[in-house]
């Protein structure tokens, strides 16, 4: 199982209906489907991904967040919005946490942390704009336009009196490890986070 | 060859082969939504590949406005053309005939075999031309549910349609919430917008102007509004196209290469128009054309129910597969989108994919890489469910 999968999945209820936002090829909501029955939409953007989702059985809709926004959606549609991996690829990742936490009753987001040592190290030592595993793509051609580090996401979310109810940090095998835990803003690659309005 | 290029290719190949229709007769009579009866009526129709046992495999075909029942093969071995949706249908294919029963009818008022304007009625012995009664889409679906009981088919694994036929698949689902499995609606709407009932209206004056009309009796006259239809057929036709892919396919290109400053033919776009136009209006007959502009422009399905199409949806069971094409500008991308909306609104289950293409409205006939991909795709699981 993918390793986010199984931090994600026991925040979402058993027959309760999903939005994941940017859902790739549907793995997350096809696994939601089979082990907890949930009833919900992935939102893609990408024609190869959405027929892979349409394969694994997921109700899938194509869908670009940031052209379209997410106005058709109807207030508290929902009961677990999801956005992993995404929400630094959207033109206005502020605006998407809003619309989050209009939709459903919680969110569960995911995303790179930017503060990671190695790409602090990274950016010290090279002088350039850190690349990895995780992070392949060059400062001109990334989809990740809007890179964040944890601390950086908390205060957004403080200031939109968004509460953190949960933080999964986990390194870069999505493990947790005892240094990731201890300082994640420096040894931890990802969060897995869920959140909900005051 | 990766698997999506092979079945692409498989795709290309198949076909259901040389097809013969079957004429059903119903004596029950069909209460239309105008408040009049049709006492008898005949239904033309092909079907290709085998039903199951359990009788679950059955999939419907419903035709727009110029289609019929002879949507895939061939009906002679000499036949050169095949069936209107032949790049969908057939072993291989999205709608595979080796997996799905298919079921295609020409529609009541059509004019290829089925009752319609051009057949006669019995209460007067003549043809029933501009008397034959306006027909809704509702009308339609009553109507293939009893050739679905003819046929022993309760439940139907898909209804599947373009355009007019999408329409169709979508009113299935909503008056026969039990009998429909999934609704497949590709290229359509829930509503006309105003400026497609302009375009029905300008076609319609097209054909009703024209000095050989005769109030739609034309056929006592013995003669057909041929202008006034191949007028219709030419602005519905441009409605099919995308500026792009008319643009690629005749550019400012002239028959001659040069002016000839006057007012015959000159422009490729213009003969093809004219040629197309023309063909047609041998070929469809005008009452049928006119009947069909008004079927669209009635439909409407939330209008039952205040406006709504999410209440509208709520008794629907099906799974949906809502298809669009980037430069539809008849049935536009954003017309499937509010079903879409009101379908996730609703809480049902529904899958949505806009098609880049060049190729407009006709998209939905073309059998272009992604569409073929995800068409089958989807396909593929309603075969999973039955099987």
């Amino acid at each position: 199982m993918r390793a986010d999968l199984r931090l994600i999945e026991p925040w979402v209820k058993e027959n309760s209906n999903v939005i994941d936002l940017g859902c790739g090829d549907g793995t997350l909501l096809a696994h939601l489907q089979q082990e907890k029955n949930v009833h919900g939409y992935g939102l893609e953007i990408d024609p190869a991904q959405i027929t892979h989702c349409i394969e694994k059985g997921v109700n899938v809709i194509e869908h670009d967040l940031d052209k379209k926004g997410l106005s058709s959606f109807a207030d508290q549609q929902f009961d677990t919005v999801i956005m992993t991996q995404a929400l630094q690829a959207v033109r206005r990742p502020d605006v998407m946490l809003d619309e989050m936490m209009r939709l459903g009753k919680q969110g569960i987001v995911t995303f790179p942390n930017f503060g990671y040592w190695r790409c602090r190290h990274y950016l010290l030592w090279n002088g350039k704009m850190p690349m990895s595993k995780s992070l392949p793509h060059t400062w001109y051609n990334t989809p990740n336009i809007h890179l964040c580090t944890f601390k950086d996401f908390e205060a957004l979310c403080m200031q939109k009196r968004i509460k953190i109810l949960n933080r999964q940090v986990v390194d870069a095998e999505f493990e947790q490890s005892r240094f990731a835990r201890m300082w994640p803003n420096l040894f931890a690659e990802f969060a897995v986070y869920r959140i909900a309005k005051y | 060859m990766s698997d999506t290029a092979k079945s692409i290719k498989n795709a290309s190949t198949g076909s259901v082969g040389v097809v013969e229709p079957n004429l059903a007769h119903f004596d029950q009579a069909l209460n239309l939504v105008s408040g009049k009866t049709l006492k008898q009526y005949d239904l033309i129709y092909e079907t290709y590949g085998e039903l199951n046992e359990k009788r679950s495999n059955a999939v419907l075909i419903c035709h727009a406005l110029s289609g019929d029942h002879h949507a895939a093969g061939f009906h002679s071995d000499t036949d050169k053309k095949p069936g209107w949706w032949d790049s969908c249908i057939g072993p291989g294919k999205p709608i595979d005939t080796d997996r799905f029963f298919v079921v295609c009818l020409n529609n009541l008022g059509g004019c290829s075999g089925s009752t319609g304007p051009n057949t006669k009625n019995p209460d007067t012995g003549e043809l029933y031309g501009p008397d034959f009664p306006i027909i809704t889409v509702d009308d339609w679906v009553e109507s293939q549910a009893r050739l679905a009981d003819l046929l022993t088919i309760d439940v139907w694994a898909a209804v599947v349609g373009g355009s007019l036929g999408g329409m169709q698949a979508l009113a299935w689902s909503l008056n026969y919430p039990d009998r429909v499995k999934h609704a497949v609606v590709i290229a359509s709407t829930p509503k006309l917008t105003a400026q497609n009932i302009a375009f029905n209206e300008i076609s319609r004056k097209a054909i009703t102007s024209d000095p050989e009309f005769h109030q739609g009796h034309y056929y006592a006259h013995n003669t057909i509004p041929s202008k006034g239809l191949m007028l219709a057929r030419m602005i519905g036709h441009i409605t099919y196209l995308s500026d792009e892919s008319m643009g690629e396919k005749f550019g400012r290109d002239l028959k001659k290469g040069a002016f000839d400053f006057g007012y015959d033919v000159e422009f490729e776009v213009e003969s093809y128009l004219n040629y197309q136009g023309e063909r047609f209006s041998k070929t469809f007959d005008a009452n049928t054309y006119l009947l069909m502009t008004r079927v669209l422009d009635y439909f409407d399905p939330a209008a039952k129910t205040d406006d709504s199409l999410e209440k509208a949806l709520s008794g629907a069971k099906c799974g949906y597969f809502v298809v669009s094409f980037s430069t539809d500008w008849r049935f536009s991308p954003e017309r499937s989108e509010r079903l879409v909306e009101a379908m996730t609104k609703a809480g049902k289950r529904v899958c949505y994919a806009e098609i880049e293409s060049a190729y407009g409205h006709d998209a939905f006939l073309i059998p272009t890489e992604r569409y073929m991909a995800i068409f089958s795709a989807y396909m593929n699981r309603v075969a999973e469910e039955i099987e």
